[in-house]
């Protein structure tokens, strides 16, 4: 018999702590290898944790809602066979029993350590304690204080020690940078009797802290146009039957948008761009990011190089992404590398909505619900399928110049669709 | 300046004040003709003559109810007291006259006294011979207590206790008397009282003592030194009233505080300096307040090997500095 540990996996290149947010297992259940023990979030993403030994679960190291920094113990396994000596076994009882303690004095802080990290407003946890079991000492705050001003008054403001590379795994980073800033705002709330008390789960802790993030960073710009699709609703009536039955899936209005977006992303490159504090970055790629919302969390899931796709590829790429969500089977690699954000808030009936952009990008549109409307059509009033398409932009990267001949020539395709220009395949 | 014994510097005060000043005489058991059970007035008498340097009967309460009617009469006694253990009886004359004096007659009489009194164990002396009074007598405003851990701070401290216009207790280990020796000047220096003093500055852990324990805080922190762990050691000099400023501003400087008393445990000068920290450093500290004293049994043990284990030993100090250094 021999005990193992499994430790936090890095989840995605960028990703320093994952949060447990359900464990499959209980401590006295027996696993084999490759079994699933836990669900852990990190970048807005469940992923499942695959015991790395088949055996006996003695004791879970991190409840729900726990997050621990990657290769921090989850849980200890009992394994059966003899593949350790006893002599091996005393010493990974020791050293384990030694790593108890010292986690149980590392966080054990005195008056003048807490009121140290108080000042500075430093996250103790970034301290490494030389006190006994762990403990960090005043004399261990006063050292880094002193060694690494850089590193104090990154804490003081947080989204100054984001690199701007973020934009490769910006929401990985985000969600280990930033998790904590909605919190301390907040904590002064109080409930009441009779109140229900929701925890944070990591996803919601992430989309808390990249909302918070975008808004905080990013000068918000919006406007709208309206266009008449009425030509797009006749196109996709004809062949959405025939589509059903060839490819065995809904053809719905959004990959027509979407063809058209990425369309005129091409045309104007600024728009598929990034901020990046002294420069601003055109993307090559187009890897368009969707909004997809499950019950109580919002993903959002790229499609990379979107421009390569036809109709039919963006409609099988929105079913899939949105199977993923609905199963929670996304990876990490799903959700990063967006340029550019659409948001089909038309789902739910709005016809009006303002969004926030989805840091590190420079824009994000949300396409509103088709509704029929009277308008005039040369002189005369005409029943038209009419829709909403929103825009929210960064400011520092784009103004409203490039933004209205960007939505103008999409609204341009859209209201010119036809079977010839816009082909399914 | 010279090399000179801790009760060698102690001769040295009382002579050069009872030069300097013909109001300053002694009283005591013994201390004439004798020179005094420790030899500390040795050489006074056939300098100052016998109503200089004057011997008194077996009897406690009259060596200072005579000094306190001397006092008041404008002269400076100094009464000797043979073993501080034999202070009791003169406790009443002590608390009950001497300290109240100046409050009791609305600032009108003053009792200018010294009370100079041997203490201390580790020198085979029993159960009468070995106590600390000084908590005894650590409550009684009005009261100063001096107890001084070096032959320099010795001569300086006495000087300062005679020319002081209130009484003081003046406390000095037995075992320092000949223990101890340092270099002290033959000028005419003086030690303020209600000063306490940076023996060793240190940056790991501060260490509060006084008296003898000084002594063996300085060596265990010298041993320590090389084992890279840095001891702050404030010496109290006064214990009565106490420093309050140089205990803060002790404690605050590593966060760790140690205090070391040879008397027993409960109810010590250091639990007052304990309260000190506690009332002003919260957020300072870095670890709990300890302490290292005598256990809290009724007397020093007159077997060797008991007297040895009743004792706060340096092992014991070292092991505790270290203990918090590493917390």
């Amino acid at each position: 018999m021999s005990e193992k540990q499994m430790t936090m996996p890095q989840l995605g290149e960028s990703v320093t702590e994952g949060t447990i947010s359900q464990w499959l297992v209980s401590a006295g259940d027996t696993v084999k290898k490759y079994d699933p023990i836990a669900e852990v979030t990190t970048d807005k993403v469940n992923a499942e944790i695959p015991s790395s030994f088949e055996g006996k679960i003695i004791k879970l190291h991190a409840s729900e809602g726990d997050t621990l920094p990657v290769g921090e113990p989850i849980c200890s396994i009992e394994i059966a066979g003899n593949e350790a000596t006893g002599e091996a076994e005393t010493t990974t009882e020791a050293a384990e029993s030694r790593q108890k303690t010292k986690q149980s004095m590392k966080k054990r802080y005195s008056p003048a350590v807490l009121r140290l990290a108080q000042e500075h407003d430093l996250d103790l946890e970034k301290i490494t304690g030389s006190g006994r079991d762990g403990r960090i000492t005043r004399k261990d705050v006063a050292r880094f204080l002193e060694a690494e001003p850089a590193q104090a008054s990154e804490n003081l403001n947080p989204a100054a020690g984001m690199q701007p590379a973020a934009s490769a795994g910006g929401y990985a980073g985000a969600v280990a940078g930033q998790a904590a800033a909605p919190e301390a705002k907040h904590s002064a709330i109080k409930s009441e009797a009779g109140d229900r008390v929701i925890p944070l789960t990591g996803v919601r802790r992430a989309i808390a802290a990249n909302m918070l993030r975008s808004k905080h960073e990013i000068p918000h710009a919006w406007t709208m146009i309206e266009v008449d699709v009425t030509n797009l609703v006749n196109y996709r009536n004809q062949v959405k039957n025939a589509f059903l039955k060839k490819e065995g899936h809904k053809l719905t209005y959004l990959p027509f948008f979407m063809k058209a977006i990425v369309a005129a992303l091409k045309e104007f490159p600024r728009m598929n761009s990034t901020w990046a504090g002294d420069k601003i970055i055109e993307k090559r790629a187009v890897n368009l990011s969707l909004a997809v919302a499950s019950e109580d969390a919002l993903y959002v899931p790229v499609i990379k190089n979107a421009d390569e796709r036809s109709v039919k590829g963006l409609a099988f790429a929105v079913d899939e992404l949105a199977a993923r969500v609905r199963e929670n089977r996304m990876s990490p690699d799903d959700m990063q590398g967006g340029t550019f954000t659409v948001n089909n808030t038309g789902s739910f009936g709005s016809i009006q909505s303002q969004p926030i952009i989805n840091h590190p990008q420079a824009a994000i549109l949300s396409i509103e619900s088709i509704v029929k409307r009277p308008v005039v059509v040369n002189n005369m009033i005409a029943i038209r399928d009419m829709v909403n398409l929103c825009i929210s932009i960064d400011h520092r990267v784009l103004d409203g110049l490039i933004t209205g001949r960007f939505l103008a020539r999409i609204k341009e395709l859209l209201e010119n669709v036809n079977p010839e220009n816009t082909p399914i395949y | 300046m010279s090399v000179r014994s801790y009760i060698e510097a102690i001769t040295m005060a009382l002579d050069e004040e009872m030069d300097r000043d013909q109001n300053v005489f002694v009283l005591g058991e013994d201390v004439g003709k004798r020179g005094g059970v420790f030899q500390a007035t040795k050489g006074l008498y056939e300098k100052y003559g016998e109503l200089r340097v004057m011997d008194t009967p077996l009897a406690e309460s009259a060596i200072a109810g005579v000094g306190i009617g001397a006092s008041l009469y404008g002269l400076r006694p100094v009464a000797e007291m043979q073993f501080s253990d034999f202070m009791l009886p003169a406790a009443n004359q002590i608390i009950s006259e001497a300290a109240k004096m100046r409050y009791r007659s609305n600032n009108d009489w003053s009792a200018p006294l010294t009370i100079r009194a041997p203490f201390g164990g580790g020198v085979h002396g029993g159960l009468y011979h070995s106590q600390s009074m000084e908590a005894i007598f650590a409550n009684i405003p009005g009261l100063k207590i001096v107890i001084p851990s070096t032959p320099y701070d010795a001569k300086g401290l006495l000087k300062a206790s005679i020319r002081d216009n209130d009484p003081v207790l003046f406390f000095e280990h037995k075992r320092a008397y000949r223990l101890l020796k340092g270099e002290v000047p033959e000028t005419d220096y003086v030690v303020p009282l209600g000063k306490a003093d940076v023996k060793r500055e240190g940056t790991d852990v501060t260490v509060i003592t006084y008296g003898l324990m000084v002594h063996h805080v300085l060596n265990a922190a010298q041993r320590l030194a090389e084992q890279g762990i840095s001891t702050h050691v404030l010496d109290l000099r006064t214990i009565y009233p106490l420093d309050k400023e140089s205990i803060i501003s002790a404690a605050q400087k590593t966060g760790k505080v140690l205090l070391v008393t040879e008397d027993t445990k409960e109810g010590s000068v250091l639990s007052e300096v304990a309260a000190i920290i506690a009332e002003n450093c919260l957020f300072e500290l870095d670890a709990p307040i300890k302490r290292v004293a005598a256990p809290d049994a009724p007397a020093m043990p007159y077997a060797g090997p008991l007297e040895q284990a009743f004792m706060v030993k340096p092992e014991q100090i070292e092991q505790a500095i270290q203990d918090l250094a590493e917390f």
